[in-house]
């Protein structure tokens, strides 16, 4: 097993050769992932990992990409969803161009789900949706719009209780046990890279997205990115957060108002 | 800080047939005082704050579903969320994952045992109930390599006696004991 001194080798290493920085992310997630990478990359030892990382550029990718969860689906929380729908759309629907912005999108069904939503509520075309990740292959992925087949039923069942009333099926075709999700909904969607721990506000918002990324940073992180969106959020636009993450104990959440009981979305209010 | 004031931990982990075991503990434990309890349970649906109102029904002692980098206090029951890994931190903290799930679980017995241990080295009690999965057998290991101390429910006592006799037959169990020894042991009687 690997030693947090060994750990802490190896991210200052990636910080200071390639830029990207992970040593303020929560000790135990992170523990995990490296001895995952560890095992499944097949390095016979800890000092094997850390040479390959130091010497070829080329596995920064993968490391990355192992390092991070991805793990989504689509309309994940089905009732975020339907309060997305009944209580933010229609402030949103006011506007003459919506912008969203996705942070920490991953393979992309959460903000597939959304344009989804912004179609059904007929203001997909004035709308754009912004969706960022560090992780270039998930990136790639989710610029394709293909997921697997087996996923669509657990998908369908979802969006039914996110109060989808159409057939799902409508919005893909499917070939090879492989679904493609219409054109028309991925022409309203950027994907870009952006870190949320070095990288600065790149727009203005009336809803910003952030789900289940949070809970794999410090506080100190956290309070950064909570205040990048602060930046990037208009007066009146909506923060949505993961089920299990809170603007609580945030500086800003003082000029932010939870708009349900449960679910986790906040509006600022000034 | 809450390190030093923290004496105990038991952590418990339970699948398939462990509710009402877990309902008869519950029921049965003096204050904690300097120690802390945490629960994994496998269960199926997303939204059930229901177990906690449950489980609050049971004792006196607070029970608590985990919020994300909450300080671990002595005195407390700690849920694990549904579908969220629970993960300890050295520094007492909780975290949460929602990484692949591990033994088709989320939470997984395994994740938070093997952190805990890290985390809390002889201070720790790992206990494993019922259950019709491999989880939990790894996470009592590194348990004992760390220094803690395990207990398996005796299977005969299990619903579905898999889980622990599982535990059992790789070397993991320090103590197997029946619903009332677990108790018990808790409560250090
Ligand atoms: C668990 S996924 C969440 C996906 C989706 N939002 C959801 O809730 O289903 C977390 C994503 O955050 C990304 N991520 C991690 N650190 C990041 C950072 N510093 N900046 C941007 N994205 C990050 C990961 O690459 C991963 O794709």
């Amino acid at each position: 097993m690997i030693s947090d001194e060994q750990i802490e080798l190896l991210l200052n290493d990636v910080l200071e050769l390639y830029g990207y920085d992970f040593t303020n992310y929560t000790k135990a997630s992170i523990k995990r992932r490296i001895n995952r990478i560890l095992a499944v990359d097949r390095f016979p030892s800890f000092a094997e990992l850390r040479y390959r990382l130091r010497n070829d550029k080329t596995y920064l990718n993968r490391f990355v990409e192992a390092i991070s969860v991805n793990v989504t689906e689509m309309f994940r929380d089905p009732q975020f969803f339907r309060i997305l729908k009944e209580k933010v759309l229609p402030h949103l629907a006011t506007y003459p161009y919506i912008r969203i912005w996705h942070a920490g999108c991953s393979t992309g069904e959460e903000v597939y789900s959304m344009a989804i939503l912004l179609k059904e509520a007929n203001l997909l075309h004035k709308s754009l949706l912004y969706a960022t990740d560090i992780n270039q292959e998930v990136l790639e992925k989710a610029r394709q719009g293909v997921f697997s087949l087996s996923n669509m039923k657990q998908y369908s069942e979802n969006y039914i209780l996110s109060g989808g009333i159409k057939a799902f099926s409508d919005y893909y075709i499917t070939t090879n046990g492989h679904v493609k999700f219409n054109e028309e909904l991925r022409r309203k969607i950027i994907f870009a890279m952006h870190n949320l721990v070095s990288d600065r506000s790149f727009n203005e918002f009336q809803l910003i997205l952030c789900r289940n990324v949070l809970i794999y940073f410090d506080k100190h992180l956290q309070d950064r990115a909570i205040g990048l969106f602060d930046e990037s959020l208009e007066t009146l636009g909506y923060l949505a957060l993961g089920a299990k993450e809170t603007l609580r104990f945030a500086p800003i959440e003082k000029n932010y108002k939870q708009i349900d009981g449960k679910e986790k979305i906040w509006r600022k209010m000034k | 800080m809450a390190q030093d004031e923290i004496k105990k931990v038991f952590v418990i982990g339970g699948s398939s047939g462990s509710f009402d075991v877990l309902l008869y503990l519950l029921a049965r434990l003096q204050p904690l005082d300097a120690a802390a309890i945490v629960i994994v349970l496998h269960r199926k649906s997303g939204y059930d704050t229901a177990l906690i109102e449950v489980f609050s029904y049971r004792t006196g002692i607070t029970v608590k579903e985990v919020d994300e980098k909450e300080p671990m206090l002595p005195g407390f029951i700690y849920v694990a969320p549904a579908n969220y890994h629970l993960l300890i931190e050295k520094d007492y903290t909780f975290s949460l994952d929602v990484s692949e799930r591990i033994n088709y679980s989320r939470p997984s017995i395994d994740v938070c045992f093997e952190t805990a241990a890290e985390a809390f080295g002889q201070k720790l009690f790992g206990i494993l109930l019922s259950g019709s999965n491999i989880d939990g057998t790894h996470g009592l290991e590194t348990i004992r390599q760390f220094g803690g101390t395990t207990i398996v429910q005796n299977p005969q006592t299990a619903e579905s006696p898999f889980m622990p006799q599982q535990a059992i037959n790789n070397g993991a169990a320090d103590y197997v004991l029946e619903p009332e020894g677990i108790a018990r042991f808790i409560n250090g009687e």
